[in-house]
């Protein structure tokens, strides 16, 4: 039996397709485990080695890992969401209503991409959480730490621009009252104070810049729809290459040495 | 079904409901993992210290991670539907409307700040603070393991932060909150009418002040008083206080505007609920 599978193992790994592809070998050796991980573009952000309580589940929750986990699976989802959906006044609506009701796993789809967006407000926060309660950003570490705190920004604002898109009246009055705060901008908004009365208007303050128009409309629509699918999540990916980056350079995950 | 349980039920009130039972595990997992620590006097993590493969040992535990969410993000996307409500129309505004569950705390905010506090200068220094975090905690215990006793202020501040002034506010805004803003409690029914006396004053008025231009000036001499305590407090203790001598002048101002800025929204919680307090400091220009 054994040595059955270890022929079966020995046709499919010594050909030259199989070792175009993965050239380290499969022998259990130190030099091995590094190269697997060296050699594989989607792991070799991972050092070779990683002290053990890093890779504790009481020690990091994972909740980092699962944070960036459900920004893949909205992105993924949400270039499915994409093909079906056209971001304006007349069609934003009724397309949601085509993907729930016509497309085969419509409905499955926009549930996905909407819950994992909720988990990954949940994940990062909790991820939070826990590098506050270990100290981890203390000396080195302080930097990423204030990366992190923008990348909390970031996903708040992808999820808040994601929310407008069914055109609903959950979403169109939920993104009403949030924007509604920045005509109080001090200075900018024209609600605000220290404005400029006859400079500041509310057709040309900061709100305004936001929604394409005094009120969320078709231009709102349009805007949030550029902002959730190319600016932000490219903004997110930039950062997060910041963030990963900053963790290996930093000295890895944080220890008590 | 009670309208309650309807509402905390409600597909896009999920997070919240999972908020709410996660953060009290976690919260449990980090104390009793920093109360051992402080009790071994040295933290678990220093014993396991010597290095292990990323692959397999690091790719495993990633790899089984992402199985067990995918698995609870499926029966989530099967079970639930997310909300699709009537199509958007300008003309008809929901009573209440609400922002979406992140930030349920910057709008229950509103009740106690106008809208260029509440939902600019706090949520500005929010993120402002939060990134000045490690450069004004100067404690050099306590980094990369979990502890209670060697850093009880930066602990007890931030999770106070945390889960008061956010995921309590949050939870109260989604829960709490009925038509026009209103408190209701839970087995209350959401009344459009109900009626709310409006009975807040100002606190100079309090005080007996009724002309404008002398309000403003107490208003003013509160609170540039209340943000004074901080440096007062300094120059009083600074020359027997070798922790204030460490931290130094700068890094001090920092902290204690951050700190008094942050206890300022639960004073004036409390005020609110106590005294019926409007603004502190009424001007021409703004309000506080």
């Amino acid at each position: 039996m054994n040595e059955r599978r270890n022929g079966l193992k020995e046709k499919i790994t010594n050909n030259q397709i199989w070792q175009s592809m993965f050239r380290h070998g499969y022998e259990k050796t130190g030099r091995r485990y590094t190269l697997q991980v060296l050699q594989n573009v989607w792991l070799h952000l991972h050092p070779p080695r990683v002290t053990r309580h890093a890779i504790n589940f009481r020690f990091t929750w994972c909740m980092g890992g699962i944070t960036f986990l459900m920004f893949l699976v909205t992105a993924v989802t949400g270039v499915l969401l994409m093909f079906y959906y056209r971001p304006t006044a007349e069609y934003a609506f009724r397309d949601i209503q085509y993907l729930e009701f016509d497309i085969p796993f419509g409905m499955l789809l926009r549930n996905m991409h909407r819950w994992a967006a909720h988990g990954m407000v949940i994940a990062v926060m909790l991820h939070m959480f826990r590098v506050f309660l270990t100290g981890s950003y203390k000396k080195p570490r302080e930097f990423n730490w204030g990366v992190g705190v923008i990348l909390l920004l970031v996903t708040f604002f992808l999820s808040f621009t994601g929310y407008l898109l069914p055109w609903d009246q959950l979403a169109f009055w939920a993104v009403t009252v949030g924007t509604n705060m920045a005509r109080a901008t001090p200075v900018l908004g024209h609600e605000g104070p220290f404005a400029p009365q006859d400079i500041v208007t509310q057709a040309n303050d900061v709100r305004f810049a936001l929604l394409g128009g005094t009120i969320v409309g078709p231009s709102t629509l349009l805007r949030f729809y550029i902002l959730h699918c190319v600016a932000v999540p490219l903004l997110a990916s930039v950062l997060m290459a910041l963030h990963f980056w900053r963790v290996r350079k930093d000295g890895g995950i944080s220890g008590p040495l | 079904m009670d309208p309650f349980l309807e509402l905390v039920t409600k597909p896009d009130n999920v997070p919240i409901v999972a908020i709410v039972i996660l953060l009290p595990f976690f919260t449990w997992l980090a104390f009793s993992q920093g109360r051992r620590n402080d009790l071994a006097g040295t933290p678990a993590e220093a014993g396991l210290n010597d290095k292990v493969y990323c692959w397999p040992y690091l790719c495993r535990n990633e790899f089984l991670c992402a199985i067990i969410i995918m698995l609870v993000l499926g029966i989530w996307s099967i079970t639930i539907d997310a909300p699709l409500e009537e199509p958007s129309d300008p003309t008809k505004t929901p009573n209440p409307s609400k922002a979406p569950w992140y930030f349920l705390a910057l709008q229950e905010m509103l009740v106690y700040f106008d809208p260029w506090i509440a939902g600019v200068v706090l949520p500005g220094l929010i993120i402002a603070g939060l990134i000045a975090i490690p450069y004004i905690d100067i404690n050099p215990k306590g980094k990369g393991y979990y502890t209670l006793k060697e850093r009880p202020f930066a602990l007890i501040t931030f999770c106070f932060g945390f889960f008061v002034l956010w995921i309590v506010l949050m939870v109260v805004g989604t829960f709490l909150r009925g038509p026009g803003w209103n408190f209701f409690a839970p087995w209350k029914e959401w009344d459009p009418h109900k009626v709310v006396p409006l009975t807040n004053v100002n606190l100079s008025y309090l005080f007996g002040i009724r002309n404008e231009q002398p309000a403003g000036i107490f208003g003013m001499c509160v609170v540039v008083g209340y943000f004074a305590l901080g440096p007062i407090y300094y120059f009083l203790k600074r020359g027997t206080s070798k922790f204030l001598q460490e931290l130094g002048l700068v890094r001090y101002i920092v902290v204690s505007f951050l700190f008094l800025t942050m206890m300022a929204l639960p004073i004036k919680m409390i005020l609110r609920w106590t005294l019926n307090i409007k603004y502190i400091w009424v001007s021409p220009w703004f309000n506080i």
